[in-house]
């Protein structure tokens, strides 16, 4: 289904990403109630998710300063976790690679993992939509998430408290990413892709530096690469044999 | 902690910047450039790669069981993934999974 105007997308992308909030607002919280733990200040708690605005890599940073890590480390070990957005940035290019600079860098700057998945799925199912509804929908998709990220780091810091476990809050990163995944499992190449990658995400899991991960999907894609091409010669060939 | 305040804020500056140029790379440098088809060929299957091999360990030796297998939450993936392939559902298969989720650690304790 294509939009009508930036606006129809922007609000499309809004309420796809609705679901995600389940996660994003008990992790912000948690953000900011572990770095308070861990002796951070209001002021340097919103510089983090502010600036920095990137879930993951805030919680490892926070846990290694808990243990008096050396600056330089917990840097590269935050930033080694958000290596996988480069690869984001790169697919990105096709469809967004044509936006004036200053959208760019404010979809740079708003990259999380959700807007980023459901942009790609969307892209890729609709391919004729212009440049600037691609941008919106991208946009509309960040736009509960990131302001969501921020309030409720500072709820998290400033009102403290706990999560019980018994919502056992882990497990709600895996369903949503499993859950924004499946349903793009549109053809052979994207279930081989997702099958090598979990297989291989096991085995290099080990590695240090978020480089089991990196690997894993590296090969992954390339599988699928390579099968979308034997698949689609193969077709060629038949078409003119 | 025993950092300095400087150093603190210095870390937060180092990760904003750093995390701001991975996310701007390609995005920013290559910009409307049109990429060879073998590169576009391999890039469209970035999501459904990289999201995968991210998840896999997190389903496999969960942070909250100190990472040990729990049948819950393996139960409550596999749900996720083949409801998810089925109804081509986000909010369907977040739904259905986080229902597997609650039962299967209500029922297993």
């Amino acid at each position: 289904m294509n939009f009508t105007t930036p606006l129809a997308a922007f609000l499309s992308g809004m309420r796809s990403s609705a679901p995600f909030l389940i996660v994003v607002v008990p992790f912000g919280f948690l953000f900011g109630v572990i770095a308070t733990e861990a002796g951070l200040g209001i002021r340097e708690i919103m510089g983090f998710t502010v600036l920095v605005i990137a879930g993951a890599a805030q919680i490892t940073a926070v846990q290694m300063m808990q243990d008096n890590a050396p600056a330089l480390i917990v840097l590269a070990s935050a930033l080694a976790v958000n290596l996988r957005m480069a690869m984001y940035s790169a697919s990105l290019v096709p469809y967004l690679g044509a936006a004036p600079m200053w959208q760019r860098m404010a979809m740079a700057y708003l990259m999380f993992d959700q807007n980023y998945a459901l942009s790609m799925v969307k892209f890729e199912e609709c391919p004729d939509i212009p440049l600037s509804q691609r941008v919106a929908y991208y946009m509309g998709a960040v736009s509960l998430v990131a302001p969501c990220w921020i309030t409720f780091t500072y709820l998290g810091a400033v009102v403290g408290g706990q999560i019980p476990p018994e919502i056992a809050l882990d497990f709600a990163v895996p369903i949503t990413f499993i859950a924004v995944v499946a349903p793009a499992l549109r053809t052979l190449p994207h279930v081989v892709a997702a099958f090598v990658a979990s297989v291989l995400g096991l085995v290099l899991a080990g590695l240090p530096y978020n480089t089991g991960m990196l690997v894993a999907a590296a090969v992954a894609l390339v599988c699928a690469a390579e099968l979308e091409r034997r698949l689609t010669a193969g077709k060629t060939r038949r078409a003119v044999g | 902690m025993t950092y300095a305040t400087w150093e603190i804020w210095a870390l937060i500056a180092g990760m904003a910047v750093g995390t701001f140029l991975i996310r701007f790379s390609f995005l920013g440098l290559i910009g409307g450039r049109e990429l060879p088809p073998w590169v576009q060929r391999h890039l469209r299957y970035t999501p459904v790669a990289v999201l995968p091999a991210l998840v896999a360990p997190l389903v496999a030796w969960p942070e909250a069981t100190g990472g040990q297998p729990d049948l819950a939450r393996i139960l409550a993936a596999l749900v996720t993934a083949a409801s998810g392939y089925i109804t081509r559902s986000l909010l369907a298969a977040i739904a259905c999974g986080l229902g597997t989720l609650y039962f299967a650690l209500y029922l297993l304790g």
